[in-house]
């Protein structure tokens, strides 16, 4: 027998997943919806203002550099003695403008996006009314129907943290906030999408609720932990609009590399100009006529700079930054900084929660084995009796099971035939946390218990019975093929053990693989004891595991990894998860939490999916792989624009030098236009790239870095030789050549 | 045989040389770790000049103070030369602001010559201002590597400068010159404190007569020229006793001591890639490095070849001259055809600066090849700082490919953020910056413009490779520019000499110091970092993938930007017609 077996996904999961994934795909909706667009058009105007401009050193240059065109070609028409013809002149201006809109749209673009996306969840918080209890003592007795709260109804915008207030079923919960009294089932739909509702309870780790939330049923009183406007969803919502955007440290070193990249090139250009006028003077003396190159020509040079420097990569950036946390918001994962996303990125450990995580949340019956002289029939009928009410995922699945075999197996007569199975009168006897047993006292006066092995010896050895030989044997050989073992009593009787085991989720093993390709080291969490573990962990395929996990050893584990020099991520709910959260280097608090999780993580999870982390980390290198690529590809342009530029700057005093022009261009002018069209247009075709980010291959560095090198380094060498050419042509067939 | 000449020769002193440099490797890792235990009177001075562990802020602070120290009294020494004593042929004093150049120059390990040795400076000076200063400065960019190797590979401090000073002086370069100069001295290469000869000519009046109608005898300068010549190759130094350099047969004898002089300059080059591989323990890293630089030298070399060796020399085109040996101005023939272009590539590739033929007379495109070796200055490159250039490369390099993986970017364990960023940005873009600035002034204005022998695309290159060579701490010269002034009292001093004095002085100086403190502040700062392991998510840097990023990013980021400036000197020079201007 396989101690673990895998099934498919429940009809009901499956359709949540369904749900889940219409939504998302019905949120994201296209790259450039036409509302967008305008919203970002207009917005790409407004950013031409130096002190925004100022901000991106790349685009500041440029929009220094236009002005300076500007300038000259006033002056030309003015009747300025220059190199230059008018007509390339303007031409210049329009392209050296759109390059900077180009840039501004891409920004605003992103931003718009985040916007709207922030629009969404910010529907969740309007103005609700609220109950306020004024009175409201909060150790004391939460008695519902006899109390002296006195409820004040008020505005949820006149909230601080600290209120308390009562909501009942029907009401939106005013804001964020932690459960004191009362048990509530709540309709979280509006902000993570799911249909079910899900049970919030005062104590213990679900006591979180989310303003703009919906009581369905029972009423709960909720102490209000952020002032309307300062929750965590408006924070992050800010975060996504860009209005509290702060740039990452990997955005500020690649900001630097590309501000000393654009400082050198205007050395490059800047003194070409005294080169090129030293070439007009000596050429001047060998011909003796006077000779003018482009070389001299300001805007020629402006024009050279801007081609060089990296606007390709200085343009997208900040959609980048953007685009990464909005992806993390599509995702349903609201991250409180772009550091947050980036880290992720680099995380080295995943702590994983065995259940819900690695394993389906309950345990399934798989194997009755029956002692003495009970036959597996009696023990499993006698299992499924005792199971009747009980309304666990366990208890049923023991009841599931004795059905599978009943029908399986109907000539065996052990298995009873009674189509009722809990007999009228038979008492139920619950699950309680002291007596870890449940059961049924028949009308017979039999007593059935089944519960936890130690609980049940108690109670067989009180009723004064005698163990069967062998049965902490049998028990321990349940346990560490990584099973439950539960037993089963019929009065002073053990009737046998019911074998519970872990149920893998379906293709976990496989998102293991992957996540070992990807650099990433698995932990299991469990409570469970080490035996048990050992052999989920063997078939899950994570590579370590904590077993009986406290609070204190999950903090002792991340220590000791961070000491190793290692990133760890982790996801967690609970109060008691609160100082691992704060200590992972990524911490994802599932919504469903406490208070006092959310606050210690820095990403919410509001679909509360523990596998939720891994999506994370691919944002996380999504983010870094498309600045890397994009850098990379700007930079590799430089080649062609060279070829181009260079020949036709110096057409009017060195025209041999059109043999390094491999482009064969058509004529200087054009071909300067050319390089410089090509810079402005690559700027809009590489948003969407952007925007949705460079797929992440889970291949290996060593591939990856192939594979992206091989795309966007050769890609960006040949990519412009092939767009100037076709620019060029494409010129020339519109008589716009000169 | 021509072929064995032109092609065999270069390829077969390039794997001496690695054979060579293997071993010579594991002894300067054994040196610079401190494994060896020197004698008693030794291991008195070593406890005398071993002030304690460095962090990079007091190293560096002790190698500027050495060098300020370096600086004056080079500036004494040459000031004083009159007066000094062992000064035989009664040299004078140079002008004011050829010393400061000068001072600097052989401070920085350039060797920029803007004097001639056997017309300018007394024996005092070669040995006490220019020897001397040959095996500190060379000793200094390698002080400065072994620090930031320490640094990188996580120990807590940097060593001590004084103590790796006197190591790398006392058991690396004295033994190592002393065994060349015996070697020279064989060879031919004199040795000798007396003044120079005076021979009486064969043909008589064959100098000229005087007043009187005797014949002037032929005076021969000499000196004690075996005692630089060694370490002035294997310190890449490449100041010459005589002004003729390495072409001259006292400091290069014959085609044998020519191979010698190659061996001399790349071993130390070579040894140091694979010596920091040794004290960092990753061979794999420092070979693909080693590869990466090495592919890029013989690219330079076979293009000089190609085009110079190969190729007729176009100002002869159409004359009655047999052009089937390739080029043949301006070079030495005894050291074989191809001697000339591949000692040229050679040489500034490995920032030695030392000349066996006249630079300005290859043909223009292989022009390119010393040009684009003191560009990229990290092709094997100066003592120590050729391969600090080329980690500040690999910085960048890491940067952007390692962001494509999807990581922060790491470089041995740690990882590469703004700082680091910063400081490697500053320091690789000096190089540039300081040849554009300087020859955009000069030659748009007359200091440059009138200053050169050729105007036109060829004037251009002269000023060009000037500044190149100051901000490469190369040395060498393309010539044709007037920037001697000569002696203090000389009457007719070229007129912008002094402006050339002084900026080149101004570009060496900074070119040399700001590439060596920055990646010590970066060294460092990636040491206080927490290592991260290694994972299969982890960039390797020891690969062939990542040699090609290397290779791009030195392409992309070190030559592109020199582009415009190519096209202008050599690539307008070779597709124009000859010789224009006039």
């Amino acid at each position: 027998m396989a101690n673990t077996f895998i099934i498919e996904p429940q009809s009901g999961e499956q359709l949540a997943q369904d749900l889940k994934l219409g939504r998302r795909a019905s949120r994201s909706g296209g790259l450039f919806q036409p509302e967008l667009l305008k919203a970002a058009l207009g917005q790409s105007v407004l950013m031409l203002r130096p002190d925004v401009q100022w901000k991106n050193p790349v685009m500041f240059v440029v929009e220094i550099g236009t002005v300076l065109t500007l300038i000259y070609t006033v002056a030309k028409a003015a009747g300025y003695e220059s190199a230059a013809s008018l007509n390339y002149l303007v031409a210049l201006d329009v392209w050296l403008v759109l390059t900077l809109l180009f840039s501004n749209f891409a920004s605003a673009l992103a931003e718009a996006r985040g916007k709207a996306q922030a629009e969404s969840l910010r529907k969740t918080r309007q103005e609700t009314p609220a109950q306020l209890l004024r009175n409201y003592r909060k150790n004391g007795p939460a008695d519902f129907e006899h109390n002296d709260w006195r409820p004040e109804w008020t505005d949820s915008s006149r909230l601080q943290a600290g209120d308390v207030v009562l909501v009942e079923a029907g009401h939106v919960i005013p804001s964020d906030g932690e459960i004191v009294a009362g048990v509530a089932s709540i309709d979280e739909s509006a902000i993570t999408g799911e249909s079910a509702p899900v049970i919030r309870e005062a104590g213990g780790d679900r006591s979180g609720v989310t303003g703009g939330t919906r009581v369905l049923s029972d009423r709960i009183v909720v102490e209000i932990t952020a002032a309307a406007g300062s929750t965590f969803l408006d924070r992050m919502i800010a975060l996504v609009e860009g209005a509290s955007r702060q740039r990452t440290p990997n955005e500020i070193a690649l900001t630097l590399v590309l501000a000393a990249f654009t400082f050198v090139f205007l050395m490059v250009t800047a003194t070409l100009w005294p080169m090129a006028s030293y070439v007009e003077h000596y050429m001047t003396g060998f011909n003796g006529t006077p000779v003018r190159s482009l070389g001299t020509d300001v805007p020629t040079l402006v024009a050279l700079l801007v081609c060089l420097i990296p606007t390709t990569i200085g343009a997208l950036l900040a959609a980048i930054g953007i685009a990464g946390m909005d992806r993390a918001l599509r995702a349903n994962v609201l991250a409180k900084s772009g550091k947050a996303v980036e880290v992720a990125g680099d995380v080295d450990t995943l702590l994983l929660d065995k259940t819900g995580t690695i394993t389906l949340g309950n345990r399934h019956a798989t194997q009755f084995v029956p002692f003495g002289n009970y036959s597996p029939g009696q023990l499993a009928y006698l299992a499924a009796l005792a199971s009747g009410e009980d309304e666990t995922p366990e208890g049923k699945s023991i009841v599931d099971l004795y059905r599978q075999l009943r029908t399986s197996q109907a000539a065996d007569g052990d298995y009873g035939n009674a189509t009722v199975l809990v007999p009228p009168g038979a008492k139920f006897i619950p699950f309680t946390a002291q007596s870890r047993m449940s059961g049924v006292d028949l009308p017979n006066e039999k007593a059935l218990r089944k519960g936890a092995p130690d609980a049940v010896i108690k109670y067989v050895d009180q009723k004064g019975g005698a163990l069967p030989s062998g049965l902490k044997a049998r028990i321990n050989s349940v346990a560490s093929k990584g099973a439950t073992p539960l037993l089963v009593a019929e009065g002073s009787d053990v009737a046998g053990i019911v074998v519970l085991e872990d149920v893998l989720k379906p293709g976990i093993a496989d998102r293991f693989q992957r996540l070992r390709q990807m650099g990433l080291r698995t932990v299991m969490i469990t409570g469970d004891n080490p035996l048990t573990a050992a052999a989920i962990a063997k078939d899950a395929g994570v590579d370590d595991f904590l077993a009986e996990a406290t609070p204190e050893a999950k903090l002792a584990y991340i220590r000791k990894e961070q000491a190793e020099g290692k990133l760890v991520a982790m996801m967690g709910d609970g109060t008691n998860d609160a100082p691992a959260l704060a200590q992972a280097d990524v911490g994802v608090a599932m919504n469903s939490g406490t208070q006092a999780a959310k606050e210690a993580g820095n990403m919410v999870d509001l679909d509360s999916d523990p596998t939720k982390l891994i999506e994370t980390v691919e944002i996380g290198k999504q983010l870094l792989m498309t600045r890397g690529a994009l850098t990379t590809f700007s930079i590799a342009n430089d080649v062609a624009k060279y070829f181009a530029i260079v020949p036709a700057m110096f057409a009017g005093t060195l025209p041999w030098l059109k043999t390094v022009d491999v482009m064969n261009l058509h004529s200087p002018t054009s071909a300067i236009l050319s390089a410089v069209i090509f810079n402005a247009l690559i700027i809009p075709l590489l948003i969407p790239i952007a925007l949705k980010g460079v797929k992440y291959r889970p291949i290996g560095a060593d591939a990856l870095l192939r594979r992206n090198l091989l795309i966007w380094g050769l890609g960006g060498v040949v990519t412009p030789f092939v767009g100037i050419k076709l620019i060029d042509i494409a010129m020339v067939a519109l008589h716009l050549a000169v | 045989m021509l072929q064995f000449q032109v092609w065999t020769l270069p390829v077969l002193i390039l794997t001496a040389t690695t054979a060579l440099a293997i071993p010579l490797s594991r002894y300067l890792a054994w040196i610079m770790d401190g494994h060896f235990a020197p004698p008693k009177p030794l291991t008195w001075i070593e406890q005398r000049l071993d002030t304690g562990a460095q962090n990079w802020k007091q190293y560096a602070v002790s190698l500027l103070l050495f060098n300020t120290v370096m600086f004056v009294f080079g500036f004494v020494v040459l000031t004083l030369q009159p007066v000094f004593g062992l000064n035989p042929d009664g040299k004078g004093m140079l002008a004011p602001t050829t010393i400061f150049n000068s001072a600097i120059s052989f401070l920085t390990n350039t060797n920029l010559q803007h004097y001639s040795g056997e017309q300018h400076l007394s024996y005092a000076s070669q040995i006490f201002f220019v020897c001397w200063n040959m095996f500190v400065s060379a000793s200094v960019g390698f002080c400065a590597l072994a620090a930031i190797v320490r640094a990188l590979r996580g120990d807590a401090r940097m060593g001590n400068f004084y103590l790796d000073m006197w190591r790398v002086v006392a058991y690396i370069f004295v033994p190592a010159a002393l065994v060349m100069g015996i070697l020279l001295l064989a060879d031919g290469v004199p040795m000798t404190l007396h003044g120079g000869a005076s021979a009486t000519t064969v043909e008589p009046g064959g100098m000229g007569s005087n007043d009187a109608g005797q014949s002037q005898p032929q005076q021969i300068a000499r000196g004690p020229v075996a005692a630089i010549i060694p370490i002035k190759h294997l310190g890449t130094n490449g100041g010459g006793f005589f002004g003729a350099n390495s072409a001259h047969p006292f400091e290069n004898p014959s085609a044998w001591s020519n191979m010698l002089t190659v061996v001399n300059y790349c071993l130390f080059p070579f040894a140091l890639v694979l010596m920091f591989g040794r004290m960092l323990k990753k061979m794999r890293h420092a070979w693909m490095i080693f590869g990466v630089m090495m592919s890029i030298f013989l690219a330079m070399t076979g293009w000089a070849i190609y085009w110079d060796t190969l190729q007729p020399n176009p100002g002869l085109a159409g004359l009655p001259v047999d052009q089937h040996l390739g080029n043949l101005e301006g070079k030495e023939l005894r050291f074989g055809t191809s001697a000339g272009a591949a000692f040229a590539a050679g040489t500034t590739a490995i920032t030695c600066g030392s000349v066996n033929c006249a630079h300005d007379s290859l043909n223009p495109l292989a022009g390119i090849t010393p040009l684009a070796g003191m560009w990229l200055n990290c092709v094997f490159g100066g003592k120590g700082v050729g391969l600090i250039n080329m980690l500040l490369y690999l910085i960048i390099g890491v940067f952007i490919a390692g962001l494509m993986v999807g990581r922060t970017p790491e470089y041995l364990g740690k990882k590469v953020e703004a700082r680091e960023m910063k400081l490697a940005m500053l320091a690789l873009l000096v190089h540039p910056i300081l040849i554009l600035m300087p020859t955009g002034l000069f030659i748009a204005s007359d200091w440059g413009a009138k200053a050169t022998n050729n105007p036109g695309a060829h004037g251009f290159t002269e000023v060009l490779y000037e500044f190149s060579s100051a901000s490469a701490n190369n040395g060498s010269g393309f010539e044709g520019l007037g920037d001697t002034y000569g002696n203090n009292d000389n009457p007719n001093p070229a007129p912008y000499s002094p402006n050339w004095d002084i900026a080149t002085g101004l570009v060496m100086l900074f070119s040399r110091f700001i590439p060596i403190v920055a990646p010590m502040a970066l060294a460092a700062s990636l040491a206080a970092k927490k290592p991260t392991p290694f994972t299969v998510g982890t960039m390797r840097t020891d690969t062939l993938t990542f040699g090609l990023v290397l290779l791009g990013t030195i392409i992309m980021v070190g030559a592109l930007l020199f582009l415009p400036v190519a096209a202008l000197g050599p690539i307008a020079e070779h597709l124009g017609p000859t010789p224009f201007g006039g």
